[in-house]
């Protein structure tokens, strides 16, 4: 693998994440993190969904009219949304039904609308979908960290298993109710940012 | 880059048509399994409702069927309140005969913004060990803040006290309206009484907390920052449960004194 591609499957991860530097995708990010399981499947979706758009908006960039493009993308992301509801509403109902509006509001995540516009529409399918892989990856990441510490000290579970013996059961501890609230995501995910700012002191803005 | 118009107008007919066709064929080859998982789940909405499953719990077909051989579906003809035994409640469809207007009547105004009431409404019957009843399921449905609100209310067998409610289908906001899903919220139903001594429909979902069940049996506790979904779980209560809907069929069934 070229240090190129790399760079476009890698850097989402840590060096240029969507959610952690660029601040997209909060509104998923807040509503979903409660629970490991729906923020893995919205994870998953997102990932399908954003890996997807950027390959085809990508092999149609020569063709799309300048004049039209945004219309274009969101009607292809939004087809691939639907797609991918439909699927999640046949093959995991109890999960796409907590997950309700929010594998639809997918299309207005900025994440895949700014993925396209920015990346795919000026570069070859490969490395468009190497860049929408890792994007996907990046927000899963910070998706994933922040329903990790939620559920955990939220409900003392990890994926709906009981990890920290809640008091209400017989066990010790007090779950923390804020972190089932979306605030908590405002600061966990505020602390991510941070924690990784840091880490790497380069993503910090300028005054 | 700049394109003439007629390739720009063709360019955006194509993709529309290939998006139309993918999304088409995705949900009409999904839309099987899709109603399978929508009768499973409306099912279990009954068991919950009937508190014959915890909130909770996962089941699969097979236990759900297993858990439905106490129950008996019944269809009732809406105004008399009498059972229609011509009717095979396994492919009674309720919705599709609301619509039509040839099984179906013009609802009266109502709060909860129903419009064609279905001759006929689908029941489920709870029976004991001995076949008696020992609890009745009754779906109820209407308008909350956004859209309609489909669920089950269940009433113990003096058809009056509430034994559960459960909603399988709404589109409340999440978080606030959407919390008539919270379990800790039904839960708060149990044992409410739904008639006041006038016979007519009480109970109402109130604003803050309601007291205990014995000095506060005609209130609900409210869902915060949902006052309209909460006005539409009363409204639609009153209606399902009033003259215009299973009226006729509670006062026949407390006559018959099967209650």
């Amino acid at each position: 693998m070229s240090s190129k591609s790399r760079e476009a499957l890698v850097d989402p991860l840590f060096n240029d994440n969507p959610i952690a530097l660029q601040v997209l995708g909060i509104c998923s990010a807040l509503a979903v993190t409660t629970r490991m399981d729906t923020s893995l499947v919205m994870s998953i979706a997102v990932i399908c969904v954003l890996t997807l758009s950027n390959v085809f908006i990508s092999l149609l960039r020569n063709s799309i009219p300048t004049n039209i493009r945004i219309i274009v993308q969101l009607t292809i992301i939004a087809s691939l949304v639907i797609v991918t509801d439909q699927i999640l509403k046949a093959y995991l109902p109890d999960i796409s039904k907590q997950l309700s509006v929010f594998v639809g509001l997918i299309i207005t995540n900025c994440i895949i609308m700014g993925r396209a516009e920015a990346f795919a529409m000026a570069n070859p399918p490969r490395m468009s979908l190497l860049d929408g892989l890792g994007n996907g990856l990046g927000y899963a990441l910070i998706l994933m960290l922040t329903a990790f510490l939620r559920e955990l000290f939220g409900s003392g579970k990890l994926f709906g298993k009981p990890v920290l013996p809640l008091i209400t059961e017989g066990g010790w501890y007090e779950p923390n109710g804020l972190m089932v609230l979306s605030p908590s995501a405002f600061f966990i995910i505020g602390l991510l940012i941070w924690a990784l700012r840091v880490w790497k002191p380069d993503q910090i803005e300028e005054d | 880059m700049q394109r003439s118009p007629l390739y720009t107008i063709l360019f955006a007919t194509a993709v529309c048509i290939v998006c139309a066709i993918v999304v088409s064929s995705a949900a009409v080859s999904l839309k099987e399994r899709q109603d399978i998982n929508a009768a499973l789940d409306k099912q279990r909405n009954v068991l919950k409702a009937a508190g014959l499953m915890e909130q909770k719990e996962k089941l699969d077909a097979a236990e759900v069927a297993k858990r439905f051989e106490n129950i008996e579906m019944l269809v009732i003809d809406l105004a008399t309140g009498e059972s229609a035994a011509d009717i095979d409640p396994m492919t009674f469809n309720q919705a599709r005969e609301a619509k039509d207007p040839s099984s179906s009547t013009e609802a009266p105004p109502n709060p909860s913004l129903i419009k064609r009431l279905p001759n006929h409404s689908m029941i489920y019957r709870v029976l004991d060990d001995k076949g008696d009843l020992d609890a009745l399921v009754l779906p109820i449905e209407g308008y909350g803040l956004w859209k309609f609100l489909y669920g089950f209310i269940a009433l113990e067998s003096d058809l009056n006290t509430v034994r559960g409610i459960t909603y399988y289908e709404h589109g409340e906001t999440p978080g606030l309206g959407g919390e008539v899903d919270n379990p800790r919220w039904k839960d708060g139903w149990k044992g409410r009484m739904v008639f006041g001594d006038d016979g007519e429909p009480e109970i109402e979902v109130i604003k803050g907390y309601a007291g205990p069940v014995d000095t506060d049996p005609y209130e609900v506790d409210g869902l915060s920052g949902a006052t309209l979904t909460a006005r539409g779980v009363t409204n639609m209560i009153h209606f399902w449960l009033g003259e215009n809907g299973f009226g006729p069929y509670l006062d026949h069934l407390a006559e018959e004194g099967t209650a």
